[in-house]
C-alpha cells in the first residue's frame, strides 16, 4: 500500500509540475496575475508530493518491504537502520527520485524568497524548474521508477546496498553533491527567464547571485566529502583519480566558480551580461552532462550505476533539449554587447575576466580529457581503446591553478574600471618580497631539503593569504580603531576573504601532500615492523572478527613514535555476507599536520599481509580549505543586502547610472 | 590607434595567446597521459614495442596466480584472451576485486623479457562488472575458454 501511495505521489507531483509549466509561463507572456501567482501554491504542491513519495521509499526500505524491486536490491535485513535509510539514494531510481526532491524543494525556496521578486519573472523562473522537473519525473516514472513492485515470488531478504556504500560519507556526500548540481537549475532557470523577458540587467545578477553561491557551496562541500570518503574508504591512500565521475563532478564547478565571479561584475558593473548568462547556461548543463555519464554508463568509473542504454537516450534527449533550446534562445535573445561602462586593462573588471578564463579553459580541458576515450573510440572503432591518466590532468591544471593563484592576488587590490599600475606596484611588491621570502624559507628550513614544487605552492599559498591580510588592514585602516573597521566590512566582503583563505589552504594541502607524502606498501610478517621518519609501525597480525553484516580480518599495527607507544591502528579488510564482496577499511590517526595511514591489502601467506603504510602531511587541508570555500560562499549569500526591499530599486540605479558614474575611489592610506 | 581600440586589440591578443598556450598544453599533455588498449592477443602479434606503456586487458588465468612464495610485495599471473597468455609481474597492493578468473586491466610496458610489467592493477568495484576492455578482449580473440 505504503509504496503505490508513493507512486502516486510522483505522478501527482508530474501533474503539478506539468500544470507550472505552462500557467505561469502563459500568465507571464498575457501579463495575467493570477496565472502568474498560481506558481507559488504549485511549487508547494509539488514540494510536499515528493517529500512524501520520498518518505513513502524511506518507509518501504526501514520495513524491509523486499517486494519492491528496488529495495530487494539495495538492501537487506542485516543492514543497520541508518544505512537502510541512507540506500534510499544507493541506486539508480532512489539517487533520482533525491535528485527531483532536491529540485522540487530549490523551486520552491526560490517561491519562497521571492518577495522582492517581480511576479512575472518569478512565475518564469519556477516554469523553467518546472520544465526540468517534469522532464527527470517523465524519465523516472518510465524508465526508472522505484517503486516498481514483484508481489508474486517475494525475494526473501534483499541483495544488500554496495558495501562501499555502507559508511557515513554515502550517507551525507549525494545529497550535498546533489544540492549542488541542481542548485546551479536555479542560476539556470534565472538566465532563462531574463533572456525571455529581455531584461537582462543588474537587478537579474542581484537576483541570481546568492542562488549560485548556495549552489557552489554545497557542490564544494559534496566534492569535498566525496573525496575524503575515497581517501578512507577506497583504501588506496589517494584522494582524487581523474576519474570521469570526479570529472563530471568538477566541471560545473569550475565553470560554477567562473559563473559567480563574473555576476559580480555584471551587478556591480552591468558589463558581461552575455558572458555571465552563458555561464548559468554552461553550469547547468554540465551538471546534466554529469547526470548523463554517470546513469548512461558510457564511460565505465567507479560511479557508474547500471549500465542501461535505454535511459542512457532518455537522458541524453533530455540533455540536448535542454542546451539546445537554452543556446538557441540564447542566440536570438542574448543583447548586442554594448560597452556600457568602460574600463582599462588594469580594472577589476579585467582581472575576473582572466579568472574566468582561466576556469573555463580548465573546464574545457577537463571536458576533452573526460570524453576523449568516447570521441577516439567513435573515430577509430571499438576495437582501438584509449584511457587518459592523471599525467594529461595534472599537467594542463597545474600551471593552470597556479596562474590562477597568482591572478587572484593581484585581483585583490585591483579597483574597478580603473586601477593604476603604480598603485597596484605599490601595493603588490611588499606582498611579493614577503611571499618569496617566507615561501622560499619555511619549506627549506622545515624539512632541510629544496623541493621546487613545494617552495612555488608555499610562495602563492603565502601570496593569496598576504594579499587578503593586507587588503583587510587597508580596508580597516581608515576607521577609529581596527575592531570598528572589521565591523563595518560586510559579510558578503568576508565570504570573499574567507573563500579565497580556502583556496590557499587546498593549494597547500594538495602540493604538500603530493611533494611530501612517504608511501609504502610493504609485506609483513606478525612482529615485523616498518619505519617511516619518528614512526615505526608494527604489525601485530590480522585477526577474524565478525560484523552485523560483515566478517572481517581486523589487524592491530601499533605505531611507536620516537621510540614510545603513540596509537594503535586497526585496518579491516571486510567480506559482506550478502554480495560476497570484499570491502578494505583503512586505519588512519588524522591531524591538523599529517595522517598516518594504514590499509590492509591481500594475505601472502605464514600470517604475513600486504600493507600500506602511507604518511601524509597536510591532506586534512585539502578538505579543511574545500570547507572554508563553501563557508565563505554561504557568508555571501547571508549578506543582508540581498533582503533589504531596496536592493532592486538600488540595482537598477547602478545599472542606469554606471555609463557616467566615476569611479569609486579606494581607500587608499 | 585609439584608447579603446588598443584596449581590445590588447584582449583580444591575450585571448589568442592565452589560447594558443592552451591548446599547446591540451596537446601536450595528451602525448603524456594517453594509455592505448592492447588485447593479449595483439601483444603477441608485436602491435607494441618493448618498452612502450600501454594498458592491457583480459582475464586472470585460474592458477596462474603466484603470490605467498614471492619475495617481498611482487605477485606474477597470466591475463589470457582464451587464445594467447602474456605473464603479468607487479609490485604493491591487489585490488580487493582481483580474482583469478576474473577480468583485470593492467597499465604498465613489456619488458625485454616479453613479461608484462605493471605499474598498476585497476580496481573495478562492482563484483558483477567486467571492464569493458576486458570484455572486448575476450570478444576480439572470438576464442571461448573457462579461464
Amino acid at each position: 500500500m505504503i509504496p503505490e501511495l508513493g507512486n502516486f505521489s510522483l505522478i501527482l507531483a508530474f501533474c503539478l509540475a506539468s500544470l507550472m509549466v505552462v500557467i505561469p509561463m502563459a500568465g507571464a507572456v498575457t501579463n495575467n496575475q493570477l496565472w502568474m501567482s498560481l506558481c507559488r501554491p504549485l511549487s508547494s504542491g509539488i514540494w510536499v508530493f515528493m517529500i512524501l513519495s520520498f518518505a513513502c521509499l524511506a518507509y518501504a526500505f526501514l520495513q524491509d518491504d523486499f517486494s519492491v524491486n528496488y529495495v530487494a536490491r539495495n538492501s537487506n535485513s542485516l543492514l543497520p537502520d541508518r544505512y537502510k535509510f541512507a540506500a534510499v539514494w544507493g541506486g539508480h531510481e532512489g539517487s533520482l527520485l533525491l535528485w527531483v526532491l532536491i529540485l522540487a524543494s530549490w523551486s520552491y525556496a526560490v517561491s519562497l524568497f521571492s518577495k522582492n521578486l517581480p511576479l512575472d519573472i518569478l512565475a518564469r523562473v519556477l516554469s523553467v524548474m518546472g520544465i526540468i522537473t517534469v522532464g527527470f519525473l517523465l524519465f523516472m516514472l518510465l524508465t526508472s521508477n522505484p517503486f516498481e513492485r514483484t508481489l508474486l515470488n517475494t525475494p526473501l531478504d534483499g541483495v544488500d546496498l554496495n558495501p562501499l556504500l555502507q559508511d557515513f560519507g554515502l550517507i551525507v556526500h549525494p545529497p550535498f553533491l546533489y544540492m549542488g548540481y541542481v542548485g546551479f537549475s536555479v542560476a539556470f532557470a534565472f538566465a532563462i527567464a531574463a533572456l525571455l523577458s529581455g531584461r537582462l540587467d543588474a537587478a537579474w545578477a542581484r537576483w541570481t547571485r546568492p542562488w549560485t553561491n548556495a549552489a557552489w557551496a554545497f557542490l564544494t562541500v559534496g566534492i569535498a566529502l566525496g573525496s575524503w570518503w575515497a581517501y578512507y574508504e577506497l583504501g588506496w591512500g589517494g584522494w582524487w583519480f581523474w576519474d570521469p565521475v570526479e570529472n563530471v563532478s568538477f566541471m560545473p564547478w569550475l565553470v560554477g566558480t567562473a559563473l559567480i565571479h563574473s555576476l559580480a561584475v555584471t551587478e556591480k558593473r552591468g558589463v558581461f551580461k552575455s558572458w555571465t548568462v552563458l555561464l548559468a547556461i554552461a553550469a547547468f548543463s554540465l551538471s546534466l552532462l554529469g547526470a548523463f555519464i554517470v546513469r548512461s554508463g558510457v564511460l565505465t568509473s567507479v560511479h557508474a550505476f547500471a549500465v542501461d542504454p535505454a535511459r542512457g537516450m532518455v537522458l541524453l534527449t533530455i540533455m540536448l533539449i535542454v542546451i539546445g533550446a537554452s543556446l538557441l534562445l540564447y542566440a536570438i535573445r542574448a543583447p548586442v554587447v554594448k560597452g556600457s561602462a568602460s574600463y582599462t586593462l588594469t580594472s577589476r573588471e579585467v582581472f575576473l575576466l582572466i579568472n574566468n578564463i582561466i576556469l573555463v579553459v580548465a573546464t574545457a580541458a577537463v571536458l576533452l580529457g573526460t570524453l576523449y576515450p568516447l570521441i577516439h573510440e567513435a573515430i577509430y572503432g571499438e576495437a582501438n581503446r584509449v584511457s587518459i591518466g592523471p599525467p594529461y590532468f595534472n599537467t594542463i591544471f597545474v600551471p593552470l591553478m597556479g596562474l590562477l593563484a597568482f591572478v587572484l592576488g593581484v585581483g585583490t587590490f585591483s579597483r574597478w574600471k580603473k586601477t593604476s599600475v603604480s598603485y597596484l606596484k605599490q601595493q603588490l611588491s611588499k606582498i611579493l618580497i614577503a611571499s618569496l621570502a617566507f615561501g622560499i624559507i619555511i619549506p627549506v628550513v622545515v624539512t632541510s631539503e629544496v623541493n621546487i614544487s613545494a617552495i612555488v605552492a608555499v610562495v602563492l599559498a603565502l601570496w593569496i593569504v598576504f594579499a587578503s591580510a593586507k587588503d583587510i588592514f587597508d580596508k580597516t585602516s581608515n576607521k577609529q580603531n581596527f575592531i570598528k573597521g572589521l565591523k563595518a566590512l560586510s559579510l558578503s566582503y568576508y565570504g570573499m576573504q574567507l573563500a579565497h583563505l580556502g583556496m590557499a589552504v587546498t593549494i597547500l594541502g594538495i602540493c604538500l601532500t603530493s611533494h611530501y607524502s612517504v608511501e609504502r606498501d610493504v609485506r609483513l610478517a606478525p612482529g615485523e615492523s616498518e619505519i617511516i621518519g619518528d614512526y615505526e609501525f608494527i604489525f601485530e597480525g590480522a585477526t577474524l572478527v565478525q560484523g552485523p553484516n560483515y566478517q572481517a580480518d581486523r589487524a592491530v599495527i601499533r605505531v611507536l613514535r620516537k621510540g614510545e607507544e603513540y596509537i594503535t591502528l586497526e585496518p579491516e579488510k571486510r567480506l559482506y555476507f550478502a554480495t560476497g564482496a570484499v570491502q578494505t577499511e583503512a586505519g588512519i590517526n588524522v591531524g591538523l599536520f599529517r595522517d598516518l595511514f594504514t590499509a590492509l591489502g591481500d594475505e601472502r601467506g605464514g600470517g604475513s599481509w600486504v600493507v600500506r603504510i602511507h604518511y601524509k602531511p597536510f591532506v586534512l587541508w585539502i578538505w579543511l580549505g574545500a570547507f572554508l570555500m563553501a563557508f565563505g560562499g554561504i557568508l555571501a549569500v547571508m549578506d543582508k543586502r540581498y533582503r533589504s526591499k531596496k536592493t532592486v530599486a538600488q540595482a537598477e540605479l547602478v545599472n542606469s547610472a554606471n555609463v557616467n558614474s566615476t569611479p569609486k575611489l579606494a581607500t587608499e592610506t | 590607434m585609439t584608447a579603446p581600440r588598443k584596449q581590445r586589440m590588447a584582449i583580444v591578443g591575450f585571448i589568442v595567446a592565452g589560447s594558443a598556450v592552451a591548446i599547446g598544453l591540451v596537446l601536450f599533455a595528451l602525448s603524456e597521459g594517453i594509455n592505448v588498449f592492447y588485447t593479449p592477443t595483439e601483444v603477441a602479434q608485436g602491435a607494441v614495442p618493448t618498452g612502450q606503456n600501454f594498458r592491457i586487458g583480459g582475464m586472470v588465468k585460474t592458477g596462474s596466480l603466484r603470490t605467498g612464495e614471492l619475495e617481498g610485495t611482487l605477485v606474477e599471473f597470466l591475463t589470457t584472451d582464451c587464445a594467447i597468455d602474456i605473464p603479468v609481474s607487479f609490485t604493491g597492493v591487489l585490488p580487493d576485486l582481483f580474482r583469478e578468473g576474473q577480468g583485470v586491466v593492467a597499465d604498465g610496458y613489456i619488458d625485454s623479457n616479453g613479461v608484462f610489467q605493471a605499474s598498476q592493477i585497476l580496481a573495478k568495484h562492482d563484483e558483477n562488472y567486467m571492464s569493458a576492455e576486458s570484455v572486448a578482449a575476450m570478444e576480439a580473440s572470438g576464442a571461448t575458454c573457462d579461464p
